[in-house]
C-alpha cells in the first residue's frame, strides 16, 4: 500500500492521524505519562518522519511550511505526540541544512527516510544552566572514532529515539562555546536513564534525565560548527515548529468552546447566550496568534537560504519574539475557552474537557524559559538598531 | 591607522571578550566564535567598540560574520570611520 503520506501529501496525513489516532489515545498518553507509540507508529508508516528528508534521498522533501501545518494539526489532538515530531524534524532539519555535502550524512539521511528512524536532542547538560550555547562534555578524538560523555538532564523520549544529536566542546580543550554536533545512533551509545517523568504537562514527552556515553565514527561530527547550525537552523525552526504546536493546542481549545456556546444557543434560540461574548474575544486572541506564528514562518521562509540575514540580531530577536510571544498567548488562550464553557470544561469526563490543554499549554513559557529568550533580546536591543 | 584600530580590538576584546585564550594568541584571522566568544560576550564588545570609536552599527554589520575575526572587526570600524570623515 502507498504510505498515507506520499498518496495524499503530509498535511492530510497528519490530520487523518491525528483525528483517528493521536486524539483517541491523548488522553491516555497523558494520564499514564508514556510514549505515545500508536500516534508515533502511525507517523512513521505514513512516512511522515522522514518527510523533511531530500526526495533524491529518497524523502518527501516537505518543507517547513509542511512540518509547521502538521505540528499544529497533530497539536490539536496530542500535544505531547506533536512535541516528539516536531522536536525531532528539528534534529532532521539540522542534518539536512548542514551535513548533506558529506558523504556520511547523506548517506544516513537516506537510510534515516527509509527506516523512518525517530530522533532526539541531547542538548541540555548539567552544569551550563540551561545554555544551549555552552558545552562542558568534549569530542575526545582517537584515530578515526571519537568518543563523547554527556550528562543530559533531559533527553525527551530518549528512550525511544533511534539517535541523538547532542552538543559537546569540539576538543577537550575548545571553549565553552567553541561547539560541535555529533550524531549518535542508538548502536553508538549506552544510555543510563535516571529519575522519573512525572509532570504537569506535555506528559507523554518522557523527558528523562540520562548519562550517554557514545563511541562512534570521526564522521558523524557534524562538518557545520554549532553556532551556525543553532542560529541558521535549531532555533528559528524549534520556534516555528513549537509555536505552531502550540498554536494547535489553543486551537482545539477554541473549537471547544465554539462547540458548547452553539450547543448553548441551540436551548435557547433568540438569547445570544453570556459565553457567546467571552468566545467571540478568544476567538479574537486566537486570530492574533495565529498571525503572530505564520508572520514568524514567512520571515523565516524569506531568508532561510542566506546564512548571513538568518545569523543577524535583527532576525534572532523576531524569533525569539514569536516564542515568547506564542508561549504567553497558548494558555491564556485555553484558560479563556476554559472561561467560556464554564464546568463543562473543568470536568475531565466532558467532550468540552480542557484541562489536558492547559496543562500542556503551560510547557509553551517554560521550555527554554521566556525569561531567558527576554533577557537574551534585551541584551540584543542594546546594540541592535531599528531596521 | 589600520595597526592602530586592530590594537584597540584587542584592547577590547581583552576586556569585554571573556575569551578562552589569551588575545595576543589570536591572529587577525583567528575565529573568535572559537576562541570561545559567547553570543552575549559579543554584545559587550560590540558596545565597548561603539563608545570607544564614536560610531554606531548599522543593522546590516549586526550579524555573526562582521564580529568572527579581528580582521573582521577592524574591517567594519574602518568603513563606518571612513563613512563619518
Amino acid at each position: 500500500m502507498t504510505p498515507l503520506a506520499v498518496a495524499r501529501g503530509p498535511l492530510e496525513a497528519a490530520r487523518r492521524i491525528a483525528e483517528a489516532v493521536a486524539g483517541p489515545t491523548a488522553d491516555a498518553v497523558d494520564r499514564d505519562a508514556r510514549f505515545p507509540r500508536e500516534t508515533i507508529d502511525a507517523l512513521r508508516e505514513a512516512r511522515l518522519l522522514g518527510a523533511l528528508v531530500p526526495r533524491e534521498l529518497g524523502g518527501l522533501g516537505a518543507t517547513v511550511r509542511e512540518l509547521a501545518a502538521c505540528c499544529e494539526a497533530i497539536g490539536r489532538a496530542c500535544a505531547s505526540s506533536a512535541m516528539i515530531y516536531a522536536m525531532h524534524q528539528i534534529e532532521v532539519a539540522c542534518l539536512v541544512r548542514h551535513a548533506a555535502t558529506s558523504p556520511f550524512f547523506r548517506e544516513y539521511l537516506s537510510a534515516l527516510a527509509d527506516g523512518e528512524w525517530l530522533l532526539a536532542s541531547a542538548t541540555s547538560e548539567a552544569g551550563v544552566a540551561g545554555d544551549l550555547r555552552r558545552s562542558i562534555c568534549a569530542v575526545e578524538r582517537h584515530g578515526d572514532r571519537i568518543r563523547v560523555v554527556k550528562r543530559a538532564p533531559v533527553i525527551s523520549y530518549g528512550e525511544e529515539a533511534d539517535g541523538m544529536l547532542l552538543t559537546a566542546r569540539r576538543a577537550p580543550d575548545a571553549a565553552a562555546a567553541d561547539q560541535v554536533l555529533v550524531l549518535a545512533r542508538r548502536e553508538d551509545v549506552r544510555l543510563s536513564g535516571s529519575g522519573e517523568w512525572d509532570t504537569l504537562g506535555m506528559r507523554g514527552t518522557r523527558s528523562l534525565g540520562f548519562s550517554v556515553e557514545v563511541d562512534a565514527s570521526a564522521d558523524q561530527v557534524l562538518p557545520a560548527p554549532f553556532e551556525a547550525i543553532a542560529s541558521e537552523t535549531m532555533l528559528p525552526v524549534s520556534h516555528i515548529l513549537w509555536t505552531s504546536l502550540w498554536l494547535g493546542i489553543a486551537s482545539d481549545a477554541v473549537s471547544r468552546a465554539r462547540t458548547y456556546v452553539r450547543a448553548e444557543a441551540r436551548r435557547t434560540p433568540g438569547v445570544v447566550p453570556i459565553s457567546a461574548l467571552r468566545l467571540a474575544e478568544t476567538v479574537a486572541e486566537l486570530g492574533t496568534m495565529t498571525a503572530t506564528v505564520h508572520a514568524g514562518l514567512a520571515d523565516f521562509e524569506e531568508h532561510q537560504n542566506d546564512p548571513e540575514a538568518l545569523s543577524s540580531l535583527g532576525f534572532t530577536i523576531r524569533m525569539n519574539n514569536l516564542k515568547t510571544s506564542a508561549a504567553r498567548m497558548a494558555p491564556e488562550i485555553v484558560a479563556r475557552s476554559l472561561g467560556v464553557c464554564g464546568l463543562s470544561g473543568y470536568r475531565c469526563d466532558s467532550p468540552y474537557a480542557l484541562g489536558r490543554h492547559l496543562r500542556d499549554a503551560h510547557s509553551a513559557s517554560l521550555m527554554i524559559n521566556n525569561d531567558r529568550v527576554l533577557s537574551s533580546n534585551a541584551a540584543m536591543l542594546l546594540v541592535h538598531k531599528e531596521e | 591607522m589600520p595597526r592602530r584600530i586592530a590594537d584597540d580590538v584587542r584592547l577590547i576584546l581583552r576586556e569585554h571578550g571573556r575569551l578562552a585564550v589569551d588575545v595576543g594568541s589570536l591572529a587577525d584571522d583567528s575565529n573568535l566564535y572559537e576562541a570561545g566568544l559567547t553570543s552575549h560576550a559579543s554584545v559587550s564588545v560590540m558596545l565597548a567598540l561603539e563608545e570607544q570609536f564614536g560610531i554606531e552599527f548599522p543593522e546590516r554589520m549586526l550579524r555573526r560574520g562582521a564580529f568572527a575575526s579581528i580582521g573582521a572587526i577592524r574591517h567594519g570600524l574602518e568603513e563606518l570611520i571612513g563613512a563619518d570623515a
